[in-house]
Formats: structure tokens, C-alpha cells, sequence
């Protein structure tokens, strides 16, 4: 059991499963801006790719009974927590085969089998959630943890504060992991906070320390949101992380993210989490030729899923009619 | 068997299911040892202790988050909004959240917590504290929506929606705290969609809610005086809607006036008005009537809000018009 300050430690066969996870969650983005392009996505696509590291480094110090939350931006959260690319790629497609039947779509992507509960595309709103479930999980005496992930833009609205206040006056097991991707949707969250960073420069105002990392490299995201694990499992209460990312697609959609500064997703690139970590395996020994296996393995894997949603039925239209009550029907009179 | 308050009520309901399910816990502003602001939680601290009845921060949003966090693993949350004016701080909450997120996941989880509110007029709160906005509710599908109008009412609707999977609004009103009725036997229980026919009558149907019930049963005692047999109708929750009891009602008594406290813009009545004009017109010898707050913020003044909200004058004399044209 790790006492909070010891560093995990990290075998390569670890490093192997992280890159591949990386992979396929990266090839499943790129399939899902390619879809959309193609116009077999509806609606809105918010991608993860930049984002990844996070996602696999904090599922890497998670257990299969912790809660996750997550927000529109979820693809890789639901992924990270054993949503398949092809419920993900075929809920994007309305598909009966998606994860939610098509009523949740990119947005709403949720992984209950993976106690991965959901995302929410009111900005903030699942952050009391995520108090909600570790405060259930003091009370039914369990040793779960919960992580609320959010973007630095969530920082700004009431409920963040309200979540984090709360989780602190209640002692609960939570982790608050922001994905500080330096933009909300198209303004620089630099010109709307009052302070530099986001996330971490709030955590003082709730006796919490300042936790700036490198959301870029799994294994530091791994080590910091285990020490965060381990305090909260020991009872010692809630962690605000603040991870630095960067998203390699725009906001949403076709978002061409022209409010960047040149050279800046050029310079964010060097320091992809893809990349970093294939460094990380050569350093350690592994060879070109077994990460090529790696890699074709994870490649295949998203082209069959596209292929599988593709090939898959849209959802039954009854489905509009089900799931609004607990009975699994939609009636509200008599 | 005893009398007890509709205040009273509130927390022996509670106190009811919370004896029986372990997984039943509270959370509110001064709910704890203060007991609630209108004193409806009274005891349960006492009896149930800190690990089940919760003291909150002033913060709506992360109470009804907190709730449904808890709902969606395993809990069955008790929140309480003190007052209802003060949804609109969650409003997220309830209008975005608690109702959607079953259906957004495919059915994926449920939501099983109830969240109860003070809601209403009469007390001379002000427009910011005496609001009946149960018709806010009334616009999301999703949501289950609770109202009683008695004591015994109170127990036997809060052992629903305590027990219910679905997210409950439990409206309990203000100006029916220090009324009283019959203690319901243990184990009492009033279910959802089942309207109360309070009174039968045969010439026209009063229909009421909550706060609007001890007028229109007031009302039909001085329309029986003048000779007009009104039935009354409580329908104690809106969703699920007993449209079945109240067209079966309009089918005999072919006359129907609807009593609401929340403004006539948008009130619920509109809805139920619609139903028995679409299905039960071939039934009616006289237009579908609706009495409800004037569509103004409700005023301090308690000659004031006299002048905003039904009473039974205007609800008696509205109805002996209809019958007697
Ligand atoms: C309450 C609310 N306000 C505004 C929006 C519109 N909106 C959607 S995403 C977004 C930007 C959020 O930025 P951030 O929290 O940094 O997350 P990111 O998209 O960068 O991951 C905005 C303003 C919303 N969904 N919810
Ligand atoms: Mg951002």
C-alpha cells in the first residue's frame, strides 16, 4: 500500500499496456473526426486527442470499483475505464450498438460497467456528483475513490466551488483532475481567471495544496494521482490535480482553432503523450520492431471497430420511448 | 389514533423509511440539531445521528449534485432545498441532470433521491420566498412531482418517493405546516399517479393541489349550500398525472374547474386543461375553467397577495356560474 509520498513503481510490461491503451484511444479519436468529417457522425464531437495521458496515467492508479466523471470532452475517460472503441465509435453514429443506444451520443458517453458514470456537458455539473458518489462511498463504508476530470474552464463556475468546498468539509474520497488544455472553447483561459493556474492556485482557498504536473507523461500523471489515491482510501480527503494538456484538434467539431498562435500546436506536438511514451519504452529496451507489433495491434483494433459500427443497425426508433423512468418506460399519466 | 401535523408528517415520513433502509440519509442547510428552518426534519438528527442526517454548506448546486452522486451508487438521498424559490440556484440540477442522465445512458443508472421544498404563499415571505413553482418542475420530463395536501398524505406519498427509483420533487407547503390530520398506521403508503377523490359530486369537478385543496373543499361546502353538488378531486401528484380519475369525473359532472396556486402563465393547470379539452370535450356543457395566480411576482402584503391568489370566494363563485349558465 503506497503511504502517499512513495513513487509506484513501473515495469515495462506496464509501460507496453499504457501505450497500446494510448494508441487505440488516439486511433479512435482520429476515426471519430474522420467520421464526422465524412458526415456519418451527427451532432458534436468534442476530441480527447492531446488528452490522453491523463486519462490512462490517472486510470493506471484506479482500481475496477472507483467512480470516474467526465465531462463532454470523455472519449478518453470512457475508454481508459473499458468502453470499446466500437460502442464508442457507434454511439457517435447513432447506432444500437453505442454505448448509451444512441440517446447519449459523444457528450453523454457512460461506462457503467466500468463505474465510469457519465459525462456531462453542463460545464461543472459533475463535479458535485463526484462528491456525491465519494460521499456514498464513506457511507456505505467501502473504500472507493471518485474523480471528478473537468477542463480549466470548469475552474470559473459555482458548482467547481461548491464541490470542492463541500468535499473538503466532509473529508470525502475525491479527486479533482483538471485537464488545463490552456482554452476554453475559443478564448485563452488566461484572460478570464484571476489567477495562472487555473485549478491548482484555487486549491488554497480549501486547505489544499498546489499540484501542478505534466499531463503529457502517463507515468507522472500515474504516480501523483496515486499518491492522491492513497490519501483519499486512507481517509485524509480530496486532491485538486492540475494536469497540463493540450488538445490537437479544435474546440469541436471542425473548430480549424485559428485563435492559436502559430508554432504553438508544433511545439505541444513534441511533447505528445503518444510520443512521450514510446520514448520512454525505447529507453527502457523495448525494440522498434515490438513496438510496430504494438502498434499494428492497436491500429487493427480501431479499423475493425469503424468497421463494426459501420456495418451496425441504428437504433431501434422504439428506443426514443424508453429509459426516461426507472421502469424503463416513458409514461407520465394515466 | 392521534393527530399529527403536516409538519410533523414531513419528518415522521422520513423517519419512517429511514428506519427501515439502511441506505436513506439526509443533507440540507440546518436540517441537523437546528432541526429545519420550518422544523420538518425535527428528530432525525436526535434519532438517526451525524452519519445519516447531514449539515450542508449554503451551496444548492452541490446538494442536489451530492444527492444524485450518491443516488447513482448506491444511496437513497433525502435533500432538502429550504426554500423553493431557491431551485432556481440548482436549477441545473433538476432541469438538466437528475432528469436526464437515465436516459442519456441508455438506461445505464438511476437516480433514486427525492428533493424536498417549502414551497408556496401565504407566510409573507415576499416574491422571492413564496413562490409556488411546482409548474417549473412541471416542464422537464423526468421528474416525478409530489404534493400533498395532508398530514396522512405527507407520510404516505414521502414512503413513495423515498422508495421510488426515479428522482422525486416533494413540494410540501408552507401555509399546510400547523395543519392537522389522522396519523396513517405504519407502513402507509400513498401511490404515485392516483388522485384522491376527496368529495363525489355530480355537477361539477373542482380540481386542487396542495395548498389549493382547503379551498376547493371549502368551496364545495358553500356550493352545496346553494345546491350545487361539486366533486373534488386532489391530485396529489402532477406526473405521474391522473388525467384517467379526473376525465372519468368530467364524464358524470361534465363541468370542470381547476384551482392552482402557481401563475396561470404556465401553471399546470394548462396541461390538464388541454387533456380533458382534447379528450374529454364530447363531455363538457360548459368551457374548461382555470383559477391561479395573477401573472405577477407574488407581493408581500398580505392584502396584496390576496389580491394575486384564488380564494374561495372566487373559486365559489366561478363555479356556480358554470353550472348555473
Ligand atoms: C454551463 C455551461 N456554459 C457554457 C457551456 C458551453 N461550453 C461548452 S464547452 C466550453 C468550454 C469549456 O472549456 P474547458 O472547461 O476548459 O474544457 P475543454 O473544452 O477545454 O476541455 C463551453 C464554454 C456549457 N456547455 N456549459
Ligand atoms: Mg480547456
Amino acid at each position: 500500500m503506497p503511504d502517499g509520498t512513495q513513487t509506484l513503481p513501473v515495469s515495462t510490461q506496464d509501460l507496453r499496456g499504457w501505450y497500446e491503451q494510448l494508441l487505440v484511444i488516439r486511433g479512435t479519436e482520429k476515426a471519430a473526426f474522420d467520421l464526422f468529417m465524412s458526415g456519418l457522425v451527427k451532432g458534436t464531437t468534442h476530441l480527447a486527442a492531446g488528452h490522453e495521458g491523463v486519462a490512462v496515467g490517472a486510470s493506471a492508479a484506479l482500481r475496477p470499483d472507483d467512480y470516474v466523471w467526465a465531462t463532454y470532452r470523455g472519449h478518453h475517460h470512457a475508454m481508459a475505464r473499458g468502453l470499446s472503441p466500437e460502442a464508442c465509435l457507434a454511439e457517435l453514429m447513432s447506432k444500437g450498438t453505442g454505448a448509451c443506444e444512441g440517446k447519449g451520443g459523444s457528450m453523454h458517453l457512460t461506462y457503467a460497467p466500468g463505474n465510469m458514470m457519465g459525462s456531462y456537458a453542463i460545464v461543472g455539473s459533475h463535479m458535485p456528483m463526484a462528491v456525491g458518489s465519494a460521499w456514498s462511498a464513506v457511507l456505505r463504508e467501502t473504500d472507493q475513490v471518485s474523480v471528478a476530470f473537468f477542463g480549466d474552464g470548469a475552474t470559473n463556475i459555482g458548482a467547481f466551488h461548491e464541490a470542492v468546498n463541500l468535499a473538503v468539509v466532509w473529508k470525502l474520497p475525491v479527486i479533482f483532475i483538471c485537464e488545463n488544455n490552456l482554452y476554453m472553447e475559443y478564448t485563452p483561459i488566461s484572460s478570464v481567471t484571476a489567477v495562472e493556474h487555473p485549478a491548482a492556485d484555487r486549491a488554497a482557498a480549501y486547505s489544499l495544496p498546489r499540484i501542478v504536473i505534466d499531463g503529457n507523461d502517463v507515468v507522472t500523471v500515474r504516480d501523483e494521482v496515486g499518491k492522491a489515491v492513497a490519501r483519499a482510501r486512507a481517509g485524509e480527503g480530496p486532491s485538486i490535480i492540475e494536469c497540463l494538456t493540450y488538445r490537437h484538434y479544435g474546440h469541436s467539431r471542425t473548430d480549424p482553432a485559428k485563435y492559436r498562435p502559430e508554432g504553438e500546436l508544433e511545439q505541444w506536438l513534441m511533447r505528445d503523450p503518444v510520443t512521450v511514451l514510446r520514448d520512454q519504452l525505447v529507453e527502457a529496451g523495448v525494440g522498434e520492431d515490438e513496438l510496430t507489433v504494438i502498434e499494428g495491434r492497436a491500429q487493427q483494433m480501431v479499423t475493425h471497430a469503424v468497421e463494426a459500427a459501420k456495418a451496425a443497425p441504428l437504433s431501434d426508433p422504439r428506443e426514443a420511448f424508453t429509459d426516461v423512468w426507472a421502469d424503463g418506460g416513458s409514461q407520465w399519466r394515466t | 389514533m392521534a393527530d399529527l401535523t403536516y409538519r410533523e408528517a414531513v419528518a415522521e415520513g422520513i423517519a419512517r423509511e429511514m428506519r427501515r433502509d439502511p441506505s436513506v440519509v439526509c443533507l440540507g442547510e440546518d436540517i441537523g440539531a437546528a432541526g429545519g428552518v420550518f422544523k420538518t426534519t425535527q428528530g432525525l438528527f436526535e434519532e438517526f445521528g451525524p452519519a445519516r442526517v447531514w449539515d450542508t454548506p449554503i451551496s444548492e448546486q452541490a446538494i442536489v449534485g451530492a444527492a444524485m452522486g450518491a443516488a447513482m451508487t448506491g444511496m437513497r438521498p433525502v435533500a432538502e432545498i429550504m426554500f423553493s424559490d431557491f431551485l432556481a440556484v440548482c436549477w441545473d440540477f433538476i432541469a438538466n441532470e437528475m432528469p436526464k442522465v437515465r436516459y442519456m445512458t441508455g438506461g445505464q443508472v438511476t437516480v433514486p433521491m427525492v428533493v424536498r421544498t417549502a414551497n408556496g404563499g401565504g407566510l409573507g415571505f415576499g416574491a422571492q420566498h413564496s413562490q409556488a413553482v411546482e409548474n417549473w418542475a412541471f416542464t422537464i420530463p423526468g421528474l416525478v412531482i409530489a404534493a400533498p395536501s395532508t398530514p396522512a398524505d405527507v407520510i404516505g406519498l414521502m414512503a413513495s418517493a423515498i422508495r421510488s427509483d426515479d428522482p422525486v420533487m416533494f413540494f410540501e407547503h408552507k401555509t399546510l405546516f400547523a395543519s392537522k390530520g389522522e396519523r396513517p398506521p405504519e407502513g402507509h403508503m400513498v401511490p404515485f399517479g392516483q388522485a384522491n377523490v376527496v368529495r363525489a359530486g355530480d355537477d361539477i369537478t373542482l380540481v386542487g393541489l396542495a395548498w389549493s385543496m382547503p379551498i376547493v373543499i371549502e368551496a364545495a361546502e358553500q356550493l352545496a349550500a346553494q345546491g350545487i353538488s361539486a366533486e373534488v378531486i386532489d391530485l396529489r401528484t402532477l406526473v405521474p398525472l391522473d388525467a384517467s380519475t379526473v376525465l372519468g369525473s368530467v364524464a358524470r359532472t361534465s363541468r370542470i374547474l381547476i384551482v392552482e396556486e402557481n401563475p396561470l402563465q404556465g401553471g399546470w393547470g394548462g396541461t390538464l386543461a388541454s387533456i380533458v379539452a382534447d379528450e374529454g370535450f364530447y363531455d363538457l356543457d360548459a368551457p374548461v375553467k382555470r383559477l391561479a395566480a395573477a401573472n405577477v411576482p407574488l407581493p408581500f402584503a398580505t392584502h396584496l397577495e390576496d389580491q394575486v391568489l384564488p380564494s374561495v370566494a372566487t373559486t365559489v363563485t366561478t363555479a356556480a356560474a358554470m353550472v348555473n349558465s
